[in-house]
């Protein structure tokens, strides 16, 4: 009934571009609307399961691992699939925010949640610094700054020893809110899971608003976008900035839910790791995001051996999926399955 | 005075190698629109290749051409059997996929060559000139000298050959090149495999200098990366005005103010030219035709 009422009200709201197309945009906004309610309650329906297959900490430590991941994938596919711009720098995002709560928390005392704020301001003012002069260019550009990016945050993390510890890492004191001291495996799986579902409806919500159209449209053309009267720069820099406070956000929790944080967090290959996670999952896809970090956070913690060809592994998972499925796994695996179902 | 001699000694040889990186970024690029991030691989493979040769018994003069043609299939393979099938597909898609190569190759080596360092004993001697009280390894005039001539060769190369000339054109305007009968596939390939030569040499020639390890193609690549955007991309005097100037820029600020950010250098220029100068020091401003 409150379907039948929603699509009448789009079929009127669109009612001069011809009652036919009205119809059928409004039955792809009802069909896209239940999709991404049921998404979620599914998506939820599983971190609630899961726990009962999670034998023991180690389970849970992957577990909180594969949601922070996926916190940062799922920002990244915005900026990737959806603006089509891409960031060979988002490790450095996700090691200021964990830097930030681990210094201001243990060297000054802060209170996390405080901390792990300024994290997010700071790498919301940084990113926005960065993309205003450098998404008014055009092709590589972005690429090329945001891997600089993330190399000197990377140098700096490893040098400023009395601040960070340098290449050993520092611990980081556990998160209280008020009285409250959250710490072990079990806790964090709860807080992970929460917000890893909260940016999964963050994600979709955007998708889903005028910035997403928007930022579908000038993914598909830039000139044509800015014709019709968006404004391309000013929503790149947006997305980009959100995508870089989720990523921000996801390292202070790993800080505090690992309690350690060390210099790799930063390096390039993570950054590349981030990428070919999106890009396996699937771009434009926040579920392809999701499903990507999951498969490529797993497998090398389940499987020990995995580890020395690891570099040959994710290496080949990139070619392979750009050449032989180029939209990833979950967009290619979904048109598979409507075809059949059809 | 001796001081800043030995630093600028340093830094024009290590700004060699950054050059010879630079125009394999400079020359794919020129020829196909890709940034070649696996540009940093075939300099590592260059010099793995040769010390593998070497020790397996192989005099060095007949090390270093072998492994120059091993890295050239490599490039090959990697234009015919990565690059090529995406060959219409977007920028971002060109970028993942020579990321992917390049971590292909690098766990490749990893897993076959080991994770130690290697150096290869020098081409003529470790005695070290004295210039003004400067210290100057031999092996750095032999850097220095192979850009000279690599320089000279491609300047012949561009201008005096059908096929140089050919590449040039499509760099232009791959559609016109078309046109006129340039096989553009076959331009596509002969870059590539022109790239690899030169980050193979450059590879080689540094070995004995900087020792060599399965994954030192990771910063060589990024600094000549940064080299190429210096200059402006595309731009082949260019690369090589950047990669001195940032060799330089590198051993000065080391020297002068602190060897810890040594390598971010590189990174800071990277920025400040995005931020300034877009189409870097030598580059033609583009536009955008719809």
């Amino acid at each position: 009934m409150q379907r039948q009422g929603d699509s009448l009200r789009r079929g009127f709201a669109t009612k001069d571009i011809g009652a036919a197309r009205a119809t059928h945009v409004a039955r792809g906004a009802a069909w896209l609307r239940t999709a991404r309610h049921g998404g979620i309650l599914a998506l939820i329906a599983v971190l609630l399961i899961l726990p009962v297959f999670l034998p023991n900490n180690f389970y849970y430590d992957v577990a909180i691992k594969t949601a922070l991941n996926a916190i940062v994938c799922i920002g990244l596919n915005l900026l990737i699939g959806y603006a089509g711009q891409i960031s060979l720098g988002h490790a450095g995002f996700f090691a200021l925010g964990a830097y930030a709560s681990a210094i201001l928390t243990s060297h000054y005392k802060w209170p996390g949640l405080l901390a792990m704020l300024a994290g997010a301001l700071g790498v919301a003012l940084l990113a926005f610094l960065v993309a205003r002069p450098i998404l008014r260019l055009r092709g590589h550009y972005l690429a090329m700054a945001t891997l600089g990016l993330g190399i000197i945050v990377s140098i700096v993390i490893n040098r400023e020893i009395p601040w960070t510890g340098g290449p050993d890492g520092m611990s980081v004191p556990a998160l209280r809110i008020w009285d409250w001291r959250l710490t072990g495996p079990v806790t964090w799986y709860w807080i992970s899971a929460g917000a890893l579902v909260l940016a999964v409806w963050v994600s979709l919500n955007l998708v889903e608003s005028p910035v997403g159209r928007a930022l579908r449209a000038l993914h598909g053309s830039e000139i044509a976008a800015e014709t019709a009267g968006i404004e391309t720069s000013r929503y790149k820099v947006l997305v980009f900035v959100v995508s870089a406070v989720f990523a921000s956000i996801a390292g202070s929790l790993f800080a505090h839910a690992e309690r350690f944080v060390t210099p790799v967090e930063a390096g390039f290959l993570r950054s590349i790791e981030f990428v070919t996670m999106v890009v396996l999952g699937g771009m434009a896809s926040t579920f392809g995001a999701l499903v990507g970090a999951s498969i490529l956070t797993v497998l090398p913690q389940v499987l020990t051996a995995f580890d020395e060809y690891k570099h040959v592994v994710l290496g080949a998972i990139m070619i392979g999926v750009m050449i032989f499925m180029p939209r990833g796994l979950v967009p290619t695996l979904m048109s598979l399955w409507r075809r059949r179902a059809s | 005075m001796a001081e800043f001699l030995q630093f600028l000694f340093s830094g024009i040889t290590v700004g060699a190698i950054y050059a010879l990186v630079g125009l394999g970024f400079s020359i794919i690029y020129n020829a196909s629109h890709v940034i070649n991030f696996a540009q940093g691989e075939f300099v590592m493979l260059g010099g793995m290749g040769t010390v593998s040769l070497m020790l397996a018994g192989l005099p060095m003069y007949v090390a270093i051409p072998l492994a120059v043609c091993l890295v050239v299939a490599v490039g090959l393979l990697l234009e015919k059997f990565a690059v090529e099938p995406a060959r219409n597909a977007g920028v971002i898609t060109l970028i993942i996929i020579t990321i992917g190569a390049s971590i292909l190759i690098r766990g490749v080596v990893e897993v076959v060559l080991g994770k130690d360092y290697h150096r290869l004993p020098p081409f003529t001697g470790e005695t070290p000139i004295i210039i003004g009280g400067a210290v100057l390894q031999p092996q750095g005039l032999w850097v220095i000298g192979a850009l000279v001539v690599v320089v000279a060769v491609l300047r012949w190369f561009f201008e005096h050959t059908r096929l140089g000339k050919a590449i040039l054109a499509t760099s232009y305007n791959p559609l016109a090149a078309q046109l006129v009968g340039i096989d553009v596939r076959t331009i596509l390939l002969v870059s590539f495999g022109l790239s690899a030569a030169l980050g193979a040499l450059a590879g080689i020639l540094t070995a004995p200098i900087t020792l060599t390890k399965y994954d030192v193609g990771i910063m060589l690549g990024l600094k000549g990366f940064a080299a190429a955007i210096l200059g402006g991309l595309g731009s082949s005097y260019g690369a090589v005005a950047g990669g001195l100037a940032l060799g330089i820029i590198e051993a000065m600020s080391a020297g002068y103010i602190s060897s810890a950010y040594k390598d971010a250098v590189a990174f800071v220029i990277i920025l400040g030219v995005l931020f300034f100068m877009p189409s870097g020091l030598f580059g033609t401003k583009r536009t955008e035709r719809v």
